[in-house]
This record gives structure tokens, C-alpha cells and sequence, in this order.
């Protein structure tokens, strides 16, 4: 088992929105606030962890034309489970997380990882898989939220930063969606780059 | 009358001030992946239109009698997933017995669409506006055409792109998402338009 290799590979190397470019659509819609990030990344954490031991667990006794459609089915009853968690312990997040949750059913992420990592590695690998790549989906949210709820609204986690007057508007808007992860995907090609020419 | 209007405000909302590309960001993974070229992207936008207004028909009607009916609302993501899969991959089967040469024209493009989150989106969105049955259609394949004119536009730009000067390290996404971020500019544009 080599957890650190793994480890790095969700946050750096194979991260799963910087440099393989999945799940997008949560990533941009839902960071605008440190609060949003947080109720995404740990759902979707826990939901691609869970999916991912399913999957690897019942990999040999499913038939190799329908698994899509059995990876689909068991990401959906997880992403059910974890919908109506929120609903009923912090409404107020699953309410500002909206169509989002049910959609993570159709995150990239969880099915990419369902089909390229899970189905062909035993349960434990799996496992450690999807907490990797979970953690480095919520490190991104969270820098994204990080920088659109502070230069945005001005606030971080709700308290006030930057007196109300100054903040960029714009980056809370779609707008500042697109064009703050392009620059970060920009920064992590740069990074990468470089490392490699250290090498 | 009142029911025209709400229709048609329904219209201009899904193609431009609500757009599922530019201000609900549902779709953007085949927004950014099928985008290389024009006439790929015309595919894909007239596959998605399709489908998106199918499934809203189907879903709604799926709500409407079987898990309303029944009490079942907690499962609608998992018997809207399912139904989509399987009404994308009847229509490939459809298409490739009676629309041979409309199946090779979407054929690489139809299975990814059952993972797209433009129609699981509007199938969801459908039932959270209470939208009835014809505002349920009427907003699947408006969104549907929302979507095919922001990657058609957006391809457009991207094959311009090629021979434009960019810092190395922007190749590829970063260079296409600063891109969407000023046409999502340019759209925001839309957001104060009323008609009456």
C-alpha cells in the first residue's frame, strides 16, 4: 500500500480538477463561499470514498457491458443518502448547495474514478483512492472559495474583511467562476512544468 | 394569454439570461470538451437539445405519476438518472436502426450526454420551479438551445484561438475557460432584460 504516493497524486500530480480537468461544474458554481466549499468537498468526499469500495467490492460478480450503469445506480443511492443528510442536519448549506447535490450523481470525478481506479483495484486501495482524490477536490474548492469569497464579497466564512466598499463584485458572479480556476489551472500547469524541468 | 407569455419568458430566460452554460454552469464538461470545432459542436448542441427535451417530458411525466403517486419523492435523482440513462441509450438504438446517417453524425456524442449535468439539471430544476407539463418541454429544449449557442459561439472562438499568442502555461483549459469568462461576461449582459 503506498498511501503517500497516492496521496500525492489526488493533490498534485493527478489532482482531479487542476490537472484532469473533472467535476467542473460544482467547482465553479459553488465556490463562492467558504461555508459552500466545505458542504461540497466533505459530500463529495465521503460520497466518492463510499462508491468507490462498493464498486471495487462488488467488481467481480458484475458483467462488464452494464457496469456504467451499475457504477450510476450505486453513486446515486450514496448521493441520495448524503442529499437528505444535509437536508436534515444543515439546511441552510443544502439549501445554498441546491441542484448541486443531487448533481453530483453525474460529477465526473466519482464516476472517472469508478471506472478508471476502482474497478480494477481491490477494496482497501480503493478506499484510500477516493479519500486522495476527494481531498484534493475540497482543497481546490476550498482555495477557490478562499480567494472569490475574499476578493469577491469582501468576507471570509462570513466575517468581514475588506470594508464593504472595495471588494471586486465581479468575482462572486459566473464570471469570477471561469476565470479564477483558469488562472489556478494555469498556475498548476506552470507548477508542474517546472518541477519537471528541476528534475 | 397569461400562459403565451410565461412561455415565452421561460424562452428568453433558458437561451440568454439564464443560460445553463454562463449562469447555472450545468454542462460545462462537454462545454470544454467537445468545443475544438464548429461543426462537432453543432453536433453535440443538437444532440443535448435533443435529448434535454425528452427528458424533461419523460421525467416530469415520471414524477408526475409514479413518484408523486406513490410517495416516492425521496428517489428522484436515482429514477431520473436512470431514466435518462436509459432514454439516451434507446435513442441510440433508435437512431442507429431508422437514422443510420443521423446515428454517424451523433454517434460519438450521444453516450457521453447521459453524464451530462445540463439534463439531469433540467429535469431536477423542472420539478423545484413546478413547472407543469408544456413549461417542462418548453424549458428542456430552450435550455437545450441555449446550450448549443454558447459552444457553438464558444467553439467558434476556440478555433481562432490556434493562432493567438498566450503565455505557455495557459495552453489548453486555462486559455478556453479565461475565454468562456468574457463571453459569461458578455452574457450577464442579458440578466437585466424584461420584456414586459
Amino acid at each position: 500500500m503506498n498511501f503517500g504516493k497516492q496521496l500525492k497524486e489526488g493533490l498534485l500530480t493527478q489532482n482531479p480538477v487542476l490537472v484532469q480537468v473533472l467535476g467542473m461544474c460544482s467547482t465553479m458554481a459553488i465556490t463562492t463561499s467558504m461555508a459552500n466549499g466545505i458542504g461540497m468537498g466533505i459530500s463529495v468526499l465521503i460520497i466518492l470514498t463510499a462508491s468507490n469500495v462498493v464498486i471495487s467490492a462488488i467488481r467481480k460478480v458484475v458483467p462488464d457491458k452494464i457496469r456504467i450503469a451499475m457504477f450510476i445506480v450505486v453513486i446515486a443511492g450514496f448521493v441520495t443518502c448524503v442529499d437528505l443528510l444535509l437536508q436534515a442536519f444543515v439546511p441552510a448549506i443544502a439549501a445554498s448547495l441546491g441542484v448541486f447535490i443531487p448533481l453530483i450523481v453525474v460529477n465526473c470525478i466519482i464516476l472517472g474514478r469508478a471506472e478508471s481506479f476502482s474497478y480494477k483495484n481491490g477494496v482497501v486501495a480503493s478506499f484510500v483512492d477516493g479519500i486522495c482524490q476527494g481531498l484534493g477536490y475540497t482543497v481546490v474548492l476550498l482555495v477557490m472559495c478562499f480567494i472569490r469569497e475574499l476578493l469577491g464579497a469582501g468576507t471570509l466564512a462570513g466575517f468581514r474583511i475588506i470594508p464593504e466598499q472595495f471588494p471586486i463584485g465581479v468575482l462572486t458572479l459566473p464570471v469570477g467562476g471561469f476565470l479564477v480556476l483558469g488562472f489556478l489551472i494555469a498556475a498548476m500547469q506552470w507548477a508542474l512544468s517546472k518541477s519537471k524541468e528541476g528534475k | 394569454m397569461d400562459q403565451i407569455y410565461q412561455l415565452l419568458a421561460i424562452t428568453l430566460g433558458a437561451i440568454l439570461a439564464n443560460n445553463f452554460i454562463f449562469s447555472q454552469f450545468l454542462g460545462i464538461c462537454p462545454f470544454l470538451g467537445v468545443s475544438k470545432k464548429v461543426d462537432t459542436a453543432v453536433g453535440m448542441g443538437i444532440a443535448v437539445t435533443f435529448v434535454m427535451g425528452l427528458a424533461s417530458a419523460i421525467t416530469w411525466l415520471v414524477n408526475k405519476f409514479v413518484l408523486v403517486q406513490f410517495g416516492l419523492e425521496y428517489m428522484q435523482t436515482v429514477a431520473f438518472i436512470l431514466v435518462i440513462a436509459s432514454l439516451v441509450q434507446f435513442i441510440e438504438m433508435f437512431l442507429q436502426k431508422s437514422m443510420p446517417s443521423l446515428y454517424t453524425a451523433l454517434g460519438v456524442y450521444l453516450p457521453l450526454i447521459t453524464t451530462n449535468c445540463a439534463v439531469l439539471g433540467v429535469a431536477l430544476l423542472n420539478i423545484q420551479e413546478n413547472y407543469n407539463f408544456i413549461e417542462s418541454v418548453v424549458y428542456g429544449i430552450t435550455g437545450g438551445i441555449g446550450f448549443l449557442l454558447a459552444i457553438v459561439l464558444f467553439a467558434s472562438i476556440r478555433e481562432r484561438l490556434v493562432f493567438a499568442d498566450y503565455p505557455k502555461s495557459f495552453e489548453g483549459f486555462p486559455i478556453a475557460l479565461v475565454t468562456a469568462g468574457l463571453m459569461a461576461l458578455a452574457f450577464m449582459g442579458f440578466s437585466g432584460l424584461s420584456i414586459w
